[in-house]
């Protein structure tokens, strides 16, 4: 007698397929995410946020292992509380990056998650950090996860210096649906946080109300 | 309207880049062009093979071959041999029945016919460019550009792509190559 065999879903990773993407501008930094999680070839979650915060003022982008991206920003989470108690005031970008960073270049044969840090502090503004599998660096935009090769191409073209807080909320977000157009590992709606002296605002884009390209 | 088709001009040999001013973008009939990705090889064989059946073919049929013609002989090549070759293709052309045509080729065999297409290792990289940037019915300038831009965008993101660009445009009045070397190409904003 046939048996049904269990969902295939259910024995493979969870991974946060993804696009994501920072950027900074002269006062603060924008974030961007799609929402889609998969295992393996179903969609088990569409509405994911990844845009995880780390503290007020500082918020990571996962991507990369769902399981491995979110305990890493949990942990680094923890760490940048008991550091900010220590010295008294908010913690910069750059410690939380930096705190990021040691737990993925320390685990890096076991981890795959790739972890985009961005936020606002007093001394630097706004700042956006790589931390791929253990390098640390500060870049004006940062995009990360499997659909940003599609869009890197786009980005190198349309990225200036200079970029006022709506230009650079219309880049993250044409950006994030030309990939998720394009990236089977990404899609559903766009998380869009951004971040600045005054404080951190948060924004949904639903997946109708998503830019159109030529051919849609 | 006219066609316009581009190919990145780097060869290699796992990491040893072999030449860097090969010219991908092959004339297969008077107006009818392939560009090539892949294995060079594979893909310098078939297209020696799909040139001596167009040109038998239009011999036949006492006319120049449909562009739709060109692409099939490259389509059955591709899959009646999938095992065994790894080449992809973008024939494009003009003919008297359709005019301007682009056909892209795949690499098991699958032929589509598309408005614009991007093949090779380095077009994953400008998916997002060329959705965002192309417009139907663009002047011939504005094709030219907007081919050298997707090629250099793309070449300076793949490490395997490089070189010169080899562009080609093709009408009913005739065929015009323009070579763009790499220190010509436009530059953006991190370069």
């Amino acid at each position: 007698m046939l048996e049904e065999a269990a969902p295939e879903w259910l024995s493979e990773e969870v991974k946060t397929g993804t696009t994501i993407i920072g950027i900074e501008y002269d006062g603060g930094v924008v974030l961007g995410s799609d929402s889609r999680v998969s295992a393996g070839e179903t969609v088990v979650n569409r509405v994911m946020n990844k845009l995880s915060p780390l503290h007020d003022k500082i918020y990571c982008a996962l991507s990369g292992s769902a399981a491995d991206a979110q305990t890493m920003a949990e942990i680094v989470n923890y760490q940048l509380d008991v550091h900010s108690i220590e010295i008294g005031e908010d913690p910069q970008v750059r410690s939380a990056a930096t705190l990021v960073r040691n737990i993925s270049y320390k685990y890096r044969e076991e981890l795959s998650a790739h972890l985009i840090v961005a936020g606002w502090d007093r001394r630097n503004g706004g700042q956006v950090f790589a931390t791929m599998k253990g390098l640390l660096t500060r870049q004006p935009f940062a995009v990360g996860g499997s659909g940003s090769s599609y869009v890197y191409g786009f980005v190198d073209a349309e990225y200036r210096r200079g970029m006022s807080k709506q230009e650079c909320q219309q880049f993250v977000v044409n950006t994030l649906s030309l990939a998720m157009n394009r990236d089977g590992s990404s899609g559903g709606v766009a998380y869009i946080v951004t971040i600045d002296e005054h404080g951190t605002e948060e924004k949904v884009i639903l997946g109708n109300q998503l830019p159109t390209f030529f051919d849609q | 309207m006219d066609v316009k088709h581009w190919c990145r001009a780097g060869v290699c040999l796992r990491e040893y880049v072999s030449s860097k001013t090969i010219n991908k973008v092959i004339q297969v009939h008077d107006r009818i062009f392939c560009c090539i990705a892949g294995s060079l090889a594979d893909a310098q064989a078939i297209t020696k093979a799909a040139k001596f059946h167009l040109s038998f073919h239009s011999v036949q049929m006492e006319s120049p071959p449909r562009v739709m013609a060109a692409a099939s002989v490259l389509k059955d090549l591709c899959y009646k041999n999938r095992e065994e070759l790894q080449a992809g293709f973008i024939t494009a052309g003009w003919d008297k029945k359709n005019g301007p045509q682009v056909y892209v080729v795949a690499l098991g065999g699958m032929l589509i016919n598309q408005l614009v297409t991007i093949a090779g290792s380095g077009s994953t990289y400008i998916y997002g460019y060329i959705d965002a940037k192309y417009k139907p019915n663009m002047t011939k300038e504005e094709c030219l550009q907007f081919a050298t831009n997707a090629l250099a965008l793309a070449m300076g993101r793949d490490n395997v792509s490089g070189g010169v660009a080899h562009l080609v445009v093709v009408t009913e009045k005739g065929v015009e190559h323009v070579v763009v070397p790499g220190d010509k190409l436009p530059k953006f904003h991190d370069e």
